[in-house]
């Protein structure tokens, strides 16, 4: 059994602001990027937007349990859920499945910098590690760290009692989120299921984590696939959260669909040079015909050598608008391929296209690719 | 693909090809490999210990169930979960004996811990200056490019990468958490897969070797583990009236899935059936599960469901038992809920009580001693079962492993931020 897979709900937040008018207006063109080149200098990042916090996540205490990526991703998938006509429906709510793509918790970066600082002076520093952390650490930190406890928080808050899964693997995570997604309702296993993933990009230990590989972007703003002079990652806050449903389900409840989402495909090369354009170029292939004039959106990173291997696989596609996610509002890593494909949504709910092509390889491992179409 | 006869698959309840089960690998505290395991769990042994591989001074709790014979040196939580992840399976695809070596026919699913810079890092890039230490000194020193291994030591597509490269597992590998139900939820995505027709073949891997002083004091300070250190034997005790939190302990399971078909074209021994999966969130509280334990109760009777099974064809419960006040009492509850009056009678038990929670990797880990124990007839006991609490009616299977046919075992998994995972493992079929 194959089903047709449609996308009913789109929630979208970045530094551009919020919802899909927002994100198809800047798809369309014309705006300047919101970037931020000074506060984690050298390292430009994309700042998120401020959120109404309230209108999502109406309780200040669940809004302190959390950091951050949570609150954005709580928030987005709000969004979607109002969007797709779910959020009251507590019927739908304890049947919706939940695939998030998370990455790592947030450090408390004033306690890791003050006990590295006291560390150098320790006599012992084994127990003075353990007498630091009992008594520096905020007991419910824990709970904004671990990745699972974005699924958990968005259960909670937006009273989801269906099963929830989470994937972990950067760029790849949001790939195979989308993708097992997709095919748990294609073939019948799923009817509605809440997917996406959320990124904070306003944080040291995550820039800590690529810089130590050499894979960001020093210096200022500059378009994804020209970057050879610098190249790398100018990551961006953003998060993105999809209600895919069966067309039948979606039909019968008369909910609109945005788009359907045709394929989607993920293949992990050993990366050499030209693994990654080999690779995507199989994935797209394996998308049948795609229309002239269908809308190219790219996941790419920035990070060189790869970019334009991608650059070169989304070459092959028939002539039409191309877009690098990151133009507009950087790179969100685990939510990039979700972001990705709710702004190829977005085009196509407000007319722009009537088919895109969305790819992504992950500045590390990982290649993805989806095709949607006009529901 | 395989050689399938399109004309007579075997297909479960609901027309589905059935999910065999050819290969199991597991390590834990007690040891490397099925037989060591299994020896020790049926003997009551404990592997729960007092903690060396940190200092403990200053904590409340001072044990665990850490791997301690697979390193010399020192080593990262992503490092020991990797190699644990390796031992086991390699153990599980050698019974299998699927494809060829470093050529797995399959696609891996794999329950990892979130991992992060450890202290010692973080500390071996703070060196490369003097005075005092932030983020940017770090940054600073992370952009020498001196310490480029770290980057893919600690991204969390690393572990499942190496173990993709290292078995030549096929696809996009996932790596996954579901907190404490996530090695569950792997081997859930592989039956998933396998009924898609996706795949022939999965390789299902849960495993966890996090403990460091960090991640044992972040769980401390949510007065989730035990305290009673003295013996650290003791101190894993589910279902029992002292029971004050569980014990962390480390360890992997791996599972080598198959189309029942796929595996009997090529005469596999098929060592039984994963034939039901069931999940339910519990949008209740971050860390508590719902007083109710609805969603226990609902992700129980779906896995059943799933596997066109009812309560009465259930012959023993691994139980999610974590030793924890809550949990215990939860499950309790929850199982009188979906098995009734049988459920007095009805044997229980925590592997748990020897082995420490494996977080992670328990799903897995609990899901190979479960078909052990359909193998073998013999269930593994809840050791250090001397107090029993008089809210908790259940047949834990007190302290001794017992002889008992089992056919069809229901394994629990229960987790923080609320997923509630399920599975019904069953013997092979008497006939193919």
């Amino acid at each position: 059994m194959q089903r047709d897979v449609v996308i009913t709900g789109i929630g979208l937040a970045s530094s551009l602001g919020e919802g899909i008018e927002t994100h198809a207006a800047a798809l369309g063109g014309g705006a300047a990027p919101v970037v931020d080149a000074t506060s984690f200098a050298p390292y430009p990042v994309h700042p998120l937007k401020a959120l109404e916090l309230d209108r999502q996540i109406p309780k200040k205490s669940d809004q302190r349990q959390m950091e951050p990526w949570q609150r954005l991703g709580v928030y987005t998938a709000g969004l979607a859920l109002d969007g797709a006509g779910l959020k009251e429906d507590a019927a739908a709510k304890a049947d919706l499945q939940v695939i998030v793509a998370a990455g790592g918790g947030e450090r408390d970066h004033a306690v890791d910098s003050a006990i590295l600082t006291d560390l150098r002076g320790a006599r012992e520093p084994g127990p003075f590690l353990n007498e630091r952390l009992m008594g520096d650490l905020r007991p419910t930190l824990f709970l904004a760290q671990l990745s699972n406890l974005l699924a958990g928080n968005i259960g909670i808050v937006h009273g989801i009692t269906g099963a929830s899964r989470t994937f972990m693997g950067e760029e790849q995570a949001g790939v195979d989120a989308i993708r097992i997604a997709h095919a748990r309702i294609a073939s019948g296993q799923a009817e509605t299921i809440l997917v996406g993933g959320s990124y904070n990009a306003e944080r040291r230990d995550m820039l800590l984590l690529f810089e130590l590989g050499g894979y960001l972007r020093q210096g200022g703003f500059a378009p994804v696939f020209a970057r050879d002079d610098a190249p790398g990652l100018i990551t961006g806050s953003a998060s993105a959260f999809l209600v895919l449903e069966s067309a039948e389900r979606a039909a019968a409840r008369g909910a609109h669909a945005h788009a359907r989402l045709g394929k989607v495909a993920a293949t992990r090369s050993k990366r050499q040079p030209g693994t990654v354009e080999a690779a995507l170029r199989g994935l797209l292939a394996g998308f049948g015909e795609v229309s002239t004039g269908a809308l190219a959106v790219s996941a790419a990173t920035g990070v060189a050598g790869i970019t334009a291997e991608e650059a070169t696989a989304v070459a092959t596609l028939p002539g039409g608008h191309r877009v690098a996610t990151g133009d507009l509002l950087g790179h969100a890593v685990e939510a990039a391929f979700p972001v990705s494909i709710a702004l190829a949504a977005a085009a196509l709910s407000t007319g722009q296209a009537a088919e895109a092509v969305v790819t992504g390889a992950g500045h590390w491992r990982g290649e993805g690719a989806a095709h949607l179409l006009k529901a | 693909m395989n050689a399938i006869n399109p004309a007579s698959p075997h297909r479960d309840s609901k027309g589905r090809p059935l999910v065999a089960v050819t290969g199991l690998g597991i390590v834990t505290s007690l040891g490397q490999g099925k037989e060591t395991n299994w020896a020790a769990l049926t003997a009551g042994k404990s592997g729960i210990h007092r903690i060396e591989r940190f200092p403990t001074q200053g904590l409340r709790t001072s044990i665990g169930g850490t791997v301690d014979f697979l390193f010399e040196g020192a080593f990262s939580a992503p490092e020991l979960s990797e190699k644990l992840a390796t031992l086991a399976a390699k153990e599980a695809i050698g019974q299998s004996g699927l494809g060829q070596p470093g050529d797995f026919p399959g696609e891996l699913f794999m329950a990892v811990p979130p991992v992060e810079m450890e202290w010692p890092q973080k500390q071996e890039l703070a060196r490369t200056t003097e005075g005092e230490v932030n983020y940017d000194v770090l940054l600073k020193a992370a952009s020498t490019g001196k310490f480029a291994p770290m980057h893919e030591l600690f991204v969390f597509a690393g572990v499942a990468d190496h173990i993709a490269d290292r078995f030549g597992t096929r696809g996009s590998p996932i790596s996954l958490s579901t907190a404490c139900s996530s090695g569950a939820t792997a081997i859930q995505m592989g039956v998933e897969a396998i009924r898609r027709g996706e795949t022939p073949a999965a390789l299902c891997i849960g495993t966890d070797g996090s403990i460091h002083a960090e991640a044992l004091i972040r769980f401390s300070l949510l007065s989730a583990l035990s305290t009673q250190n003295d013996p650290p034997e003791g101190a894993s005790k589910p279902f029992s009236k002292n029971r004050d939190g569980f014990v962390m302990g480390e360890g992997a399971g791996a599972l080598v899935l198959e189309d029942y078909d796929h595996a009997l074209a090529r005469g596999a021994t098929i060592l039984g059936i994963v034939a039901g999966c069931g999940e339910r969130g519990d949008g209740f509280h971050r860390t508590r599960s719902s007083p109710d334990g609805k969603p226990a109760i609902l992700a129980m009777q779906d896995a059943l469901a799933d596997a066109g099974l009812t309560p009465a064809d259930v012959d023993y419960i691994n139980a999610h038992g974590t030793s924890t006040p809550e949990n215990d009492k939860m499950e309790a509850m929850s199982c009188a809920a979906v098995f009734g009056e049988r459920m007095s009678g009805l044997p229980i038990s925590s592997n748990k009580s020897m082995i420490g929670h494996t977080l992670t990797a328990a799903g897995a880990v609990e899901a190979v001693i479960s078909f052990l124990t359909i193998a073998n007839g013999r269930i593994p006991p809840t050791i250090n079962y001397n107090t029993p609490d008089p809210a908790i009616a259940l047949d834990v299977v007190p302290n001794t492993a017992r002889d008992a046919k089992v056919k069809t075992v229901l394994s629990n998994s229960f987790g923080f931020g609320g997923q509630n995972t399920c599975l019904v493992l069953t013997a092979p079929p008497e006939a193919a």
